[in-house]
């Protein structure tokens, strides 16, 4: 069905499945309980999940089947961040031409640095993506300060000329990005018994845009043209001798990755229609990296897991502070409560970035193929498959490349 | 996390009661309420948005030990720091409205984006009806235009930036912090006192928009005085290493060096510079000066003895004599063991004056508030008589010129005040040059 | 002229930070292959070692001060350093003063353990990882360490003043024949550029006229040989860590008094550094000297007012358009081997 093989149409229906039924899932917890604190089922996070999904899925294109490792992804995300913002302002606030342009700029710009960066590959590739990369940031939050509003980031404004629209409501406020009247911080609530779910109109938009870019992404993995970026990751060498040019592929790869990535720019801009500089600064573009290699590099759904685990990390986490770890070790005798309190205060709140550090470092040392390889390891345990070794790797696996030292 | 029902789903809630038990659908609403987060319960929720990682991750925790201070003294609990002096007698120590205080917590990385994704989920998540705090402009001015489009009122931490209240000022935002025309308003006659009207400045600007605002500011105010502007360069943030910058100076025929520079930038660029021997040079036949426009104690102890004798200016300082100064620093120095800076106090006081707008206002409807704070005449919170001016949601008050202490008797002890810059001078009209460009809108009930 | 002396002397003192970090992230990629993320968090490091000695020599006992009173009006504790009580004010204010310069000797066998655990403990099951698995649990490290320094000293940077010796600046342009105070220049950088060219020079010296460099030279070459010659190269490889290791902590140690330190200063080094090492070619330790210090001229050069004025924001991207130029003009940077980390 869909063009999918059996296995392939699972995934995407337990995607899909997920997706449409996050509002619940991600909100478990009762609104009342202690544990609400990590309820992630918030508009902002359902859509920053999904996007960042996005990002990744496109990075991935290029990372997992090329083995090309761009250091400058976030560069695309924030050029077309800007693009999709500049449509607001000229033209409309529906947020379809924003995510064009976004998409639009985001692969001609692609196209440039794809052009020139692949002349090289392995490390140089990556710094030559990573200056690039830079180069923008560096000027959108100085020099260009006019097109990008700099530090602050672009923004709508009361007066912007918006031709295909108001410049202001009735009420004298800044109208909305909406989707042909559906305004997109619109949401409904559901209440049952003590929980609580949100329904946000710009979630679903995004959960669709997703679930879209997720099926192109599992068909160009199967395609001829998937198993033409594959050959180019597997020995690059070997295929120019047979005669075959893989720049035009490698090519083809960076700019939809790039494409996918000024889609996410374009939806994030849609969603909150801000711009901000640091959108392109090289902890970014290593953010989709990690994002990528902690879900699973080369598998199909480990990069939106990476990208879920991170911004979880990054917004709940954030969140806890020295108040509330005392109410929830309050119920412990004295002494110990606050014996616990400063155990776990140096991993939260603002120490979220130490646990960060921490999951990368346990992922990496123990789960190889991030999230994916634990997953299927679990799935293993309860399989009580015991097959030694060898697993048949449907999700092609990075092989383990030799280093220089050999 | 313990906080219960205060959000706005509290409402929904309550009506879900009947059915509880029976996990049925009972109730699907869209924007059924007066307000943003109204608050229905017994307590209200504040959003706290400060960066906690990052470069200005020092600043932020000494907000968040205000905003903490704060609320116990709105709920009563402590000695009731400024409430005591504060001249609107409208808070009881009751919480607000009888609401007891609640408080989130969030980290802005010091980045738009991020202090945004923060401040939404306060916003959705937790239901606060209210946003506070920050360290940079950037993160104000995104954190405003934020709160202004889902209707929650946005008080601003330490912002320096002409903008904030000037191009970019929003209905639901208010500033207590002064701002780089200030700045150079106060510090201009000052500086023509100790250094004469004959001076040539060369300037150094941090390459973003406070830069660019502190530069202008103080261009137009030396050059007012006579001063002459050699030069202006800008430098990239987090420049580190200055000294390419320093040595062009003594060359160029200035004898006024000035670093338009916040926080870890100014600290090493003041560093470079008095490695240069700058402070020890002669140009034009007078001795060469350095000048900080915008100081902060908690970044110039990095600075260490290179502060000497350098002037500049601050929002507050915990040595000034008044009232409610005292009073604060004395409930703060008391929990904390160390006095507070200038990011606390203005955080401190904003949560103050938000509280006391609801109370004035008897609702937290940001309209309403709104309408409390516009042209909200207040005193004994630490600057004097001070006013929010209604057309730009700006304090006006005293700005005091620093200058780094000879002779410091602690580590805190680093500033002295030289003159408290009285609020006429300070004051602007509305539509001055530098803050054009900007309108408030109306303001936003949202949801 | 004496702008352009003086901005290569600027250069030069950046090059030289520049040049020590990727000076040892070369030694130990072309050593070990491994890419070392934390390279920038063991400069770092090494800079908050001297921050810890000057706060091990200050720890002090208090004594109240009934003749004076703190902000709060409360009668004002006085601190004594520990070292003045013991050694008398004055040999222990000479010892806080020079903290910085002592600071070598404590930092060197605390860098030297700090590599050997993280060569012993986790490098060590990396080598056959792929190079991204490696990037990745690198910066893993680097931020927890970042956190853990953080959560120490602060976010705010922290003054570690040079001693009073070495303050002020030297005239350069009288040594040159230009007028008095032109070209001055501070002590302490050409300490630091000094120090940077001493320990350089030992780097090079070590590997080329000792066995032991000898055999790690073999090993980069052709590590499985040296290895069938029974020669134990993995525990040469691992010194070698440590030594990279003590190379940044120095570099790390030294630029205090330039730059107060502050825990996210590595981070802000890393990727300046991997330009250079690239730009410099993969593998290659000379490359990386010498491009270190073209990067750091080429820096100073584009900060100069009279660039700016012609090309708004040059100085901020500098560094990334020269390697872009140098990287499509020479594939392998200025000095790389070829196939290494091509793949």
């Amino acid at each position: 069905m869909l063009g999918l093989d059996r296995r392939d149409l699972t995934l995407f229906i337990v995607v899909l499945l997920l997706a449409l039924f996050a509002p619940f899932l991600l909100n478990p917890f009762p609104a009342d309980s202690a544990l609400a604190q990590f309820n992630a089922g918030y508009p902002d996070l359902m859509q920053r999940f999904v996007i960042f999904g996005i990002f990744a899925i496109g990075f991935n294109i290029l990372f997992g089947l090329t083995g090309y490792l761009s250091f400058g992804h976030a560069a695309f995300l924030g050029v077309g961040s800007y693009a999709g913002v500049w449509m607001m302002k000229l033209l409309t606030m529906n947020v379809i031409p924003a995510i064009l342009i976004s998409v639009l700029f985001a692969g001609l710009l692609s196209l440039l640095i794809g052009w020139i960066s692949l002349r090289r590959s392995g490390i140089y590739f990556a710094i030559l993506t990573l200056a690039f990369a830079q180069m923008c940031y560096a000027l959108a939050y100085s020099v260009l300060t006019p097109i990008t509003g700099g530090e602050t980031g672009l923004q709508l404004n009361l007066d912007d000329p918006r031709i295909l629209g108001v410049s202001q409501t009735a009420e004298g406020n800044i109208p909305v990005p909406h989707l042909f009247g559906l305004e997109m911080n619109q949401t409904w609530d559901l209440a049952m018994g003590g929980w609580e779910f949100t329904f946000s109109a710009g979630y679903y938009l995004a959960a669709v845009v997703m679930l879209a870019s997720f099926y192109l992404a599992i068909r160009l993995f199967r395609s001829p043209f998937g198993m033409m970026l594959r050959a180019v990751k597997s020995n690059q060498q070997r295929m120019n001798y047979t005669g075959l040019n893989s720049r035009p592929y490698t090519l083809a790869a960076f700019v939809i990755s790039g494409m996918y990535a000024g889609l996410a720019g374009g939806l994030m801009v849609s969603m909150d229609p801000l711009a901000g500089a640091e959108r392109m600064i090289w902890t970014a573009s290593g953010e989709v990296v990690l994002m990528t290699i902690l879900g699973g590099a080369g598998t199909l759904i480990g990069p939106v897991l990476g990208a879920g685990l991170i911004k979880y990390l990054e917004n709940i986490l954030s969140k806890i502070n020295k108040g509330v770890l005392e109410q929830w070790f309050a119920f412990m005798p004295d002494g110990i409560d606050s014996f616990l309190v400063t155990i776990v205060y140096p991993f939260v709140g603002k120490g979220w970035h130490l646990t960060l550090g921490i999951i990368f470092m346990l992922v990496v040392i123990f789960l190889p193929g991030g999230l994916v390889e634990g997953a299927q390891r679990i799935g293993r345990l309860f399989r009580r498959e015991r097959k030694p070794a060898a697993p048949e790797d449907p999700e092609h696996h990075p092989k383990p490349q030799p280093h220089v030292g050999e | 996390m313990t906080k219960s029902n205060i959000t706005r789903r509290g409402v929904l809630k309550t009506g879900a009661v009947a059915g509880a038990g029976v996990a049925l659908p009972t109730i699907f609403t869209s924007r059924a309420h007066a307000y943003t987060n109204e608050p229905t319960g017994s307590t209200v929720t504040l959003g706290f948005n400060v960066p906690q990682s990052g470069p200005y991750a020092d600043e932020g925790a000494d907000e968040l030990r205000a905003y903490q201070l704060a609320v116990e003294h709105l709920n009563g609990e402590g000695d009731g720091g400024m409430l005591n002096t504060f001249s609107s007698k409208a808070l009881q120590g009751n919480g607000i409205l009888g609401k007891k205080v609640e408080y989130v917590t969030g980290d802005t990385q010091t980045k738009s984006d991020a202090a945004r994704a923060s401040a939404r989920s306060m916003i959705e998540k937790d239901g606060a009806v209210m946003i506070t705090g920050g360290s940079s402009s950037g993160v104000a001015v995104a954190v405003q235009a934020l709160c202004q489009e889902a209707g929650v009122i946005f008080m601003a931490g330490l912002t320096h930036s002409n903008d904030t209240t000037g191009k970019d000022r929003r209905a639901n935002g208010f500033r207590h912090f002064f701002n780089s025309y200030m700045s150079g308003a106060a510090l201009a006659p000052v500086l023509a006192s100790a250094y004469g009207t004959d001076r040539k400045a060369y300037h150094l600007t941090a390459d973003y928009n406070w830069g660019y605002t502190t530069e202008q500011a103080i261009k137009e105010s030396t050059e007012a005085i006579g001063w002459e502007t050699v030069n202006a360069v800008k430098t990239p943030l987090g420049a580190g290493d200055f000294s390419s910058y320093i040595t062009p100076v003594l060359q160029s025929g200035a004898d006024v060096l000035v670093l338009n520079h916040y926080g870890g930038d100014m600290v090493n660029s003041l560093t470079n510079a008095v490695q240069f021997g700058l402070r020890e040079a002669q140009a034009n036949g007078k001795d060469f000066q350095i000048v900080v426009p915008l100081f902060s104690r908690l970044m110039a102890r990095g600075a260490g003895e290179n502060i000497k004798g350098i002037f500049g200016s601050t929002n507050w300082h915990w040595s000034l004599p008044d009232e409610g100064s005292q009073a604060f620093t004395r409930s703060f120095g008391t929990k904390y063991g160390f006095p507070p800076s200038q990011a606390a106090h203005t955080c401190y006081v904003q949560a103050l004056l938000y509280a006391d707008a609801v109370e004035r206002a008897g609702t937290f409807e940001p309209c309403a508030v709104v309408e409390a704070l516009e042209d909200f005449e207040f005193d004994g919170l630490g600057n004097g008589p001070t006013l929010y001016r209604a057309e730009d949601h700006q304090c006006f008050k005293d700005v005091l010129v620093v200058k780094g202490k000879e002779n410091p008797e602690s580590e805190f002890d680093l500033l002295e005040i030289v003159e408290i810059t009285p609020v006429e001078q300070v004051t602007y009209p509305p539509d001055h040059p530098q803050f054009a460009g900007g309108s408030l809108g109306s303001c936003n009930n949202g949801a | 002229m004496d702008v352009i002396i003086l901005q290569i002397l600027n250069g030069l003192d950046k090059g030289s930070a520049y040049a020590l970090i990727a000076l040892g992230l070369t030694l130990i990629f072309g050593t070990l292959g491994v890419v070392n993320f934390a390279h920038g968090a063991l400069f770092m490091l090494g800079a908050f070692c001297a921050v810890t000695l000057n706060r091990l020599l200050t720890l002090s006992f208090t004594t109240v001060d009934e003749t004076r009173t703190d902000f709060l009006g409360n009668p004002a504790k006085v601190e004594t350093p520990y070292v003045e009580a013991w050694f008398g004010p004055e040999v222990g204010g000479w010892m806080i003063e020079w903290s910085v310069p002592l600071a070598i000797l404590f930092a060197i066998p605390i860098m030297a353990i700090i590599g050997l655990v993280m060569e012993r403990g986790l490098i060590k099951h990396f080598y056959k990882r792929p190079h991204a698995d490696q990037i990745l649990v690198t910066f893993g490290l680097a931020i927890v360490l970042q956190e853990i320094i953080k959560f120490y000293y602060g976010a705010n940077p922290i003054p570690t003043p040079a001693p009073d010796a070495f303050k002020g600046s030297f005239d350069f342009g009288v040594l040159l024949g230009f007028d008095p105070l032109t070209i001055m220049y501070p002590y302490w950088r050409l300490v630091y550029f000094l120090f940077a060219m001493v320990v350089i020079g030992a780097v090079f010296a070590f590997l080329q006229f000792t066995t032991f460099g000898m055999v790690v030279r073999a090993g980069m070459a052709d590590r499985e040989t040296v290895g069938l010659l029974g020669i134990n190269i993995d525990r040469r490889f691992t010194i070698m860590f440590a030594i990279a290791a003590i190379v940044a902590g120095l570099a790390g140690v030294m630029y205090t008094p330039i730059l107060s330190p502050n825990y996210h200063m590595g981070m802000d080094f890393l990727v300046l550094s991997f330009v250079v090492v690239v730009v410099g070619g993969m593998g290659s330790l000379p490359g990386a000297v010498l491009s270190g210090f073209l990067l750091g001229i080429l820096q100073s050069f584009a900060s100069m007012p009279q660039v700016i004025a012609v090309l708004p924001g040059i100085n901020q991207i500098i560094i990334y358009l020269v390697a872009i130029v140098i990287l499509l003009t020479r594939p392998r940077g200025l000095m790389g081997r070829k196939g290494v980390m091509e793949e």
